[in-house]
């Protein structure tokens, strides 16, 4: 999102933009934070909530595992996942719900992590791409179909394919090819690889 | 034809495909450096302005920040080309002005927002005609026309032009450039049907799904930049220009690229941005780039409003074609699309006679540029109903029409008429016709049921998929290894892997024995081609190709040095040279080992002197560390070098509501040799769905009274999803070998989208009896609207809107 609209011009365009701006300026200003591995969360004083509104240190549980981080009250569950967490396999395209690059799972249940609440996500299962393998590193029956229909071109999206594809597989292993793009149909792919992402879909409904 | 390769040809899993499926393949923002800061760009709010001060002094006393980065402290270009930031005068809504470093992104927006900008607004435009217009705006002081070799000037025809056209015609003014072959005058006497329309194409985002995110940091008076880019080696000089460094001060990381569509193909300006603030502030400067941010610098397929007029004899041959087409480039001269639609119009059709007339006007709206088929599938879109169209008038069939004027190995091309290295567009309809089923699915053409009406269409499309003159570069190690050397880009294609298999198998090398270099310019990458137009699975095999056989040359040498006789009685054998007459052999570990003794040219201490200076530094890299191959593709090529696609696709289109429902789609594809089956499907059914997305989805919108774009992003945008294309993609290849490719391989990226998209547009006008809409995209309003017989929501020329 632009800035600029508040940089001394009077003209109209400017304030048409101000009130998007004002609704997602918590989401961009919490750019601000960085990877919890060495990194100093640059924080003025002035911006902090007041104490005690929110508890900020929190326990999520991710990928099985229980994390403490500090999670501001605006925070989105993509930004701490990516630049707290440091699991960057969970991408950022549209920041904003259209596009599923982001899509992990919660209590099994797909989600935007770019338009959801961190703090919303206490107390819940999250689970994302880099929990999708077994844990000695195998991969899920989904990866391997991908791997294997040639799934991704670019592969910007196909985290969040993946992550969808093993949540509808969950709640739905044998799915039709209707069913199948319904389930997958949150999850946009610039380059036109739904093709081969439904056929891995299929081929992974089919494995054991 | 016989395939006597063990890789090329074959399917195989890609090696960077699990880093995908895992989610480990890192992208320019997935990397982070100790100390690192970010910044934030300042945009313009104003479609066009003149810039009379920046105040950026409340902005430096917030804590925090590091560091401002405005035009004048960056390498400027001279106007109409696209800058870094802008500098004097600002021409359109997400134009960067300048940058802010600070320790946090939240710090560097506060910044931003405490930075008083003084602007005087100017006139803009985001409608070429409207610039066109005697005394209508223009989209630049300096004027509102320019492309490559058009300079920048003022362009106004006459109010005689506007008024004979009146509200409903295309005005045909002064051009800023024209040519013309044969007697088009004489064409259209001879012919007995003649289709003359007008046209609208629509402008349209790249969307790619990565925002271009950089990444920069200094080390050793190297600058150091991970950005997302289509190409790699090919970048790295134009790269540099906007840095303002040498090339060899560029380390550039690029592993993996989020999409690119034409619209990453040289480095863009914006890279610039963090490496110079990295600079500026002496610490590594992430810029992470939001989806706004991305749809201001992404760049835009332009959109065109024109002419067309065709002649066509009894038998359905053009005699005769006419096309005038005015662009809307955006502000900066950086699209060509308007030359190459010509150019598409003189190959896939073959005219006898051809004129071609094009002004590109500046507009006040984003960049445009090369957008996977620039030019040529706007154009196909566009003529493939009207072919229709003239089809029915003559009363032949589809398939018989569009034979009759489709290229062959002896078709001439463009202005100059010149000579192509192959084609057979004629082979693919001929097979495309038995492969769709055709004289039984054509029957259903415009049957109801209920309210829902089924159209059949047939599209092409073309680009040059194939060129020359790049450096390969092996290398076989002491430990046996081939290490293939790779500067193409990793745009998504697969191709740098299908291509790195050429080497292998005419090495006689098992794939499990090949290691790819690539991704990073300190692994020693040669200067390869663009990953654009189409070029990378031809050119980089036949470069392959070159630095094989300079490999075998060395091998069957230093065989011939290890164990007597020449070089010719040697032969290479599974990762072993073999004496001709049997007995005598050495491994490649053992002609390796000896080319480190040998040196020279062997080692890469020396090298020739027809490699790119960015190979050369490459080798110099590796040298001395095994047995080098470094060979400048110079096997001859003469003429074009044409993939060609064809496709036909069924729709239903719902009366009630206008929605159209694709049923099917399948394509036939002039390649020539395929090398990755698999990899050549993707691009096919990719190339499809894209084209689902040009042909009645995808648009720009703009506010023609403030010049603010309204279709930011992917929802309003209308990027294509699962649900709006068919289940199955289905395709075959003619399989014909290119004569003037040492393998035969044509590439295919591009013409697929333009086949993909065209043949819809013509199965939406079949299924509505022939109606032609003359624009894209083909919304569900405006087949609403003529199915109702209400007039269209927008003016005949109308641009920018739906």
């Amino acid at each position: 999102m632009s800035d600029a609209d508040k940089t001394g011009t009077t003209s109209e365009q400017g304030r048409l933009r101000a009130t998007r701006r004002a609704v997602i300026k918590g989401v961009i200003a919490s750019g601000v934070a960085v990877s919890a591995v060495g990194y100093v969360v640059y924080e003025r004083t002035a911006k902090r909530p007041a104490a005690g509104s929110v508890e900020r240190l929190i326990t999520l549980n991710i990928n099985g595992r229980d994390r403490r981080v500090d999670v501001a009250p605006h925070e989105t569950l993509a930004h701490t996942i990516r630049y707290k967490l440091g699991l960057t396999g969970t991408k950022l395209s549209c920041d904003r719900a259209e596009c599923g690059a982001c899509t992990v799972m919660l209590d099994g249940v797909t989600t935007y992590s770019c338009s959801t609440l961190t703090q919303t996500a206490r107390g819940r299962k999250i689970t994302t791409i880099e929990g999708i393998a077994a844990p000695g590193g195998g991969l899920h029956k989904v990866q391997k179909a991908m791997i294997a229909e040639l799934g991704p071109q670019c592969g910007f999206c196909t985290s969040g394919q993946v992550v969808a594809a093993v949540a509808l597989l969950n709640r739905n292993p044998h799915p039709t090819l209707d069913e199948a793009r319904r389930g997958m149909s949150g999850n946009l792919c610039k380059c036109g690889a739904y093709d081969h992402y439904l056929k891995a879909v299929m081929r992974a409904s089919q494995e054991a | 034809m016989a395939n006597e390769h063990k890789l090329i040809g074959k399917d195989f899993t890609v090696p960077d495909i699990e880093a995908k499926v895992t989610g480990r393949a890192k992208y320019s923002e997935d990397f982070r450096a100790d100390n690192m800061a970010f910044c934030k760009t300042l945009t313009s709010p104003i479609p066009h302005a003149k810039i009379r001060s920046i105040d950026t002094s409340e902005a430096l006393k917030i804590p925090g920040v590091l560091g401002i980065l405005t035009a004048d402290d960056v390498p400027q270009f001279p106007p109409p080309a696209q800058g870094i930031f802008a500098k004097d005068e600002t021409f359109y809504v997400g134009e960067p002005i300048l940058a802010v470093a600070a320790e946090s992104e939240e710090i560097a927006v506060e910044a931003i927002e405490a930075i008083k900008i003084d602007f005087q607004e100017l006139p803009h435009v985001v409608d070429p005609l409207e610039s066109l217009f005697p005394g209508g705006p223009n989209a630049r002081s300096e004027g509102n026309v320019a492309a490559g070799q058009i300079k920048l000037q003022t362009v106004k025809w006459d109010g005689a032009d506007f008024a004979a056209a009146g509200d409903t015609k295309m005005p045909l003014g002064r051009p800023a450039e024209e040519w013309e072959y044969g007697d088009v005058d004489a064409g259209f006497k001879k012919a007995k049907v003649i289709i003359e329309e007008n046209f609208v194409s629509g402008t349209m985002s790249h969307n790619c799904m990565e925002p271009r995110t950089a990444f920069a940091y200094w080390q050793g008076g190297k600058c150091f930049l991970h950005g997302s880019n289509q190409s790699h080696t090919a970048a790295v000089a134009n790269i540099s220009r906007y840095i303002g460094i040498k090339p060899d001060q560029l380390v550039f990381i690029a592993e993996y690229c989020g999409g690119g569509f034409g619209s990453k193909i040289p480095g863009y300006p914006n890279m610039a941005i963090a490496a110079l603030l990295s600079k500026k502030i002496n610490r590594p400067v992430m810029h992470r780039i939001s989806r706004y941010e991305e749809y201001g610098i992404g760049s835009a397929r332009p959109g065109f409003q024109g002419y067309i007029k065709m002649g066509f004899a009894p038998n359905g041959k053009m005699t005769a074609a006419d096309l005038y087409i005015v662009q809307e480039s955006g502000p900066m001269a950086t699209a060509g699309d308007f030359r190459a639609a010509a150019g598409a119009m003189s190959l896939v059709y073959q005219p006898q006679a051809m004129r071609f007339r094009t002004v590109p006007v500046l507009t006040n709206t984003i960049p445009t540029g090369a957008q996977r088929g620039p030019g040529e599938n706007q154009l196909v879109n566009m003529i493939e109903p009207m072919i229709d169209q003239a089809a029915r008038q003559l009363n032949i069939d589809r398939f018989d029409i569009r034979i009759i004027n489709a290229p062959d190995s002896n078709a001439k091309f463009g202005k100059d008429q010149g000579p192509v290295t192959s084609a057979f567009l004629k082979d693919a309809l001929v097979k495309l016709r038995t492969f769709s089923n055709w004289e039984e699915r054509k029957k259903r053409s415009g049957q109801k049921n209920g309210t829902k009406v089924t159209g059949i269409g047939i599209g092409q499309g073309y680009h040059s998929a194939g060129s020359n003159g790049f450096d390969g570069l092996l290398r076989i190690t002491p430990d046996g290894k081939l290490h293939v050397h790779t500067g193409v880009g990793n745009l998504g294609t697969h191709s740098w892997a299908s291509t790195a298999r050429v080497a292998p198998d005419l090495l006689n090398v098992a794939w499990e024995n090949t290691v790819i270099e690539r991704g990073d310019t300190r692994r020693g990458l040669p200067f390869n081609s663009p990953q654009a137009g189409s070029l990378t699975a031809s050119t980089q095999s036949r470069t392959m190709y070159a630095a094989a056989m300079d490999m075998k040359a060395k091998l069957t040498d230093i065989a011939a040095q290890m164990l007597g006789g020449k070089a010719d009685d040697y032969e290479l054998a599974d990762e072993k040279v073999v004496h001709k007459g049997g007995g005598k052999s050495i491994t490649y570990r053992q002609a390796a080992q000896k080319a480190i003794e040998l040196g020279g040219k062997y080692s890469g201490r020396e090298v020739p002197d027809e490699l790119n200076p960015i190979t050369k530094s490459s080798v110099a890299m590796i040298a001395g560390s095994g047995l080098i191959a470094a060979a400048k593709d110079m096997l001859p090529r003469v003429g074009t070098t044409p993939g060609l696609t064809c496709n036909v696709a069924e729709v239903e289109i719902d009366t009630e509501t206008g929605v159209v429902e694709i049923k099917e789609c399948m394509s036939v594809v002039d390649v020539g040799t395929v090398l990755f089956p698999l990899g050549l499907g993707h691009q096919i059914a990719g190339g499809q769905i894209l084209g689902i997305g040009l042909a009645h989805l995808e648009r720009h919108l703009y506010d023609p009274k403030l010049g603010i774009p309204a279709a930011v992003g992917f929802h309003q945008g209308k990027v294509p999803t699962y649900l709006d294309v068919p289940p199955n993609i289905t395709w075959q290849a003619v399989e014909k070998a290119d004569p003037q490719h040492p393998l035969g391989i044509k590439g295919v990226g591009e013409p697929s989208l333009g086949s993909g998209s065209s043949c819809i547009v013509s199965a939406i006008a079949d299924a509505l009896g022939g109606h032609l809409f003359n624009r894209t995209p083909v919304t569900a309003d405006m087949i609403l609207n003529h199915l109702s017989g209400r007039p269209p929501a927008h003016k005949p020329l109308q641009v920018n809107t739906v």
